[in-house]
């Protein structure tokens, strides 16, 4: 399994939220999260421009066996969607962690990013999960 | 309580990803389900299928007991090995299982149903079988491997003991035999599938299932997992039970009139019913649906169709054809564009005639 950047933010649900130099938050999905969801094959993307709500379901990943949304982990205005992935979702699959982005966001309450676990509580989350 | 194969510990030690399959812990996929699929397509991939149920009935009047338990008829099963797919059908007609049955001699057949399907088959099986005094045994001491792909017979034939590898290699279609693997293990072996590739679906004792595993792979043989099973299948044009149809839906409506025999004379259980739903007209039918947009046909959604609404059945990615597939059920007559309800969005996709997918190339019209 890929290593997890430091830098990342986690909802339990496996979204990962960065905040960028600019202060805009990206969003992707774990690694181990690809690793659940195995091969992708369409991806549903939020539009630019649309409201998110933190929590609430942002993208939907289409693998071969099934769909799953993708929920928020900050709120704010989507600003920016990976395009590749309408090409290339196994993207996701190959790098979860950096090309396999989903979204950018300019977040609307930053106080939302303190909620979000920290890179040694989501891996203590998955080692429980494993148990 | 889930239930294991033999080969279990195999998959887990390969990797595998592992999911509860009708109660059966068995392996999804062992890293990438699409490069499974891709290598039955074009060379030789291996299933570990041994969670399907092998019943042996033994009797002097088994054929008439099948003739009276099967909707397709075992009369055209005359030459020792030969098999024959068929629906087993309640007295609705609407169907049990479908299986696979084998002729070895007059008071000796061989079922294989479906895993999920397991006990109420036995069940149904034992009491029909009673009246015409056939004994109904489980086979749980075999371990079943498919081995499906262009390239999947000459592995499996190296493998054979050198006796039996002429006669294995002419083995027909739809036909099974008795030979001897390396070592002079027993094996069964029959050229059957459920993927639309060539290849053998094999049977052997449980002691024996992990070495002949082990010899597959060193052949070459891929390891893959159910998930791809189902997109080979699905894109072969197969049903599967429990999704295609079940003891609701009449093999009319399941595209599956072709198992049928109305022989004349033949009292079979579910007949009078399919008479009747024959001569008063089939109201839904099952037909193959593309989508050409993006998106993914999944069963369970709502299509949308000018003679009323209709749901797709099986449907997932292809990966063969790079799009979604999926049967759907649909009034009699739908032809041409429909609408998929997929997440509250309206999508077009075309009904079209399946198989999708036939000798590894995109059928026409698809």
């Amino acid at each position: 399994m890929q290593e997890i950047p430091g830098d990342l933010k986690f909802l339990k649900s496996h979204e990962w939220a960065r905040v960028e130099d600019d202060g805009l938050v990206r969003v992707g999905i774990s690694d181990h999260a690809q690793e659940q969801l195995g091969d992708l094959v369409y991806v549903e993307l939020p539009e630019v421009g649309a409201a998110l709500q933190a929590g609430s379901g942002a993208a939907v990943l289409e693998s071969v066996k099934a769909a799953s949304d993708i929920y928020a982990p900050v709120s704010g205005e989507v600003v920016e969607v990976n395009e590749l992935l309408n090409d290339k979702p196994e993207t996701i699959n190959e790098d979860a962690f950096g090309a396999g982005w989903i979204y950018v966001v300019r977040p609307s309450d930053r106080a939302e990013l303190d909620e979000l676990l920290d890179v040694a509580a989501y891996e203590e989350l998955l080692e429980s999960d494993e148990h | 309580m889930t239930e294991k194969t033999v080969l279990n510990a195999t998959h887990r030690a390969l990797g595998a990803r592992m999911v509860d399959f009708g109660g059966w812990d068995m392996p999804i996929h062992y890293g990438s389900q699409i490069e499974e699929h891709h290598a039955v397509r074009r060379d030789a991939g291996m299933f570990d299928v041994s969670h399907m149920t092998v019943i042996d009935l033994h009797g002097p009047r088994t054929r008439e007991f099948l003739r009276h338990l099967l909707a397709n008829n075992v009369d055209k099963l005359q030459v020792p090995g030969k098999a024959l797919y068929s629906c087993m059908l309640n007295a609705q007609g609407g169907v049990i299982d479908d299986l696979i049955v084998y002729f070895f001699a007059e008071a000796y057949f061989r079922l294989v149903v479906n895993a999920a399907t397991r006990a109420k088959d036995l069940a149904w099986i034992e009491q029909q079988a009673r009246a015409f005094a056939v004994e109904v045994k489980e086979r749980a001491d075999f371990a079943m491997i498919a081995v499906q792909g262009p390239n999947a017979r000459s592995k499996v034939l190296d493998l054979l003991h050198e006796t039996d590898r002429v006669r294995i290699e002419q083995l027909g279609k739809f036909s099974a035999a008795a030979a001897q693997g390396l070592q002079g293990v027993p094996l069964f072996i029959a050229r059957t599938g459920y993927t639309g590739e060539d290849g053998f679906e094999i049977l052997v004792s449980n002691a024996q299932a992990i070495a002949l595993w082990e010899a597959l792979a060193a052949a070459g043989v891929v390891p893959a997992g159910l998930g791809a099973r189902d997109t080979l299948r699905l894109e072969a044009g197969m049903n599967l039970y429990g999704q295609d149809m079940d003891e609701t839906v009449s093999p009319w409506e399941a595209n599956l009139g072709w198992t049928v025999a109305l022989d004349p004379g033949r009292d079979f259980i579910g007949r009078d019913a399919l008479q009747a739903q024959k001569d008063a007209g089939v109201q839904r039918v099952m037909v193959g649906v593309v989508l050409d947009d993006k998106g993914v046909l999944r069963h369970g959604q709502t299509v949308h169709t000018e003679q009323g609404n209709g749901q797709i059945l099986s449907g997932s990615f292809a990966p063969t054809l790079n799009k979604a597939i999926a049967f759907a059920r649909v009034p009699a007559g739908t032809s041409g564009t429909v609408h998929v309800d997929i997440r509250g969005h309206e999508v077009p996709a075309r009904i079209v005639k399946y198989p999708f997918v036939r000798a590894g190339k995109a059928c026409a019209g698809i």
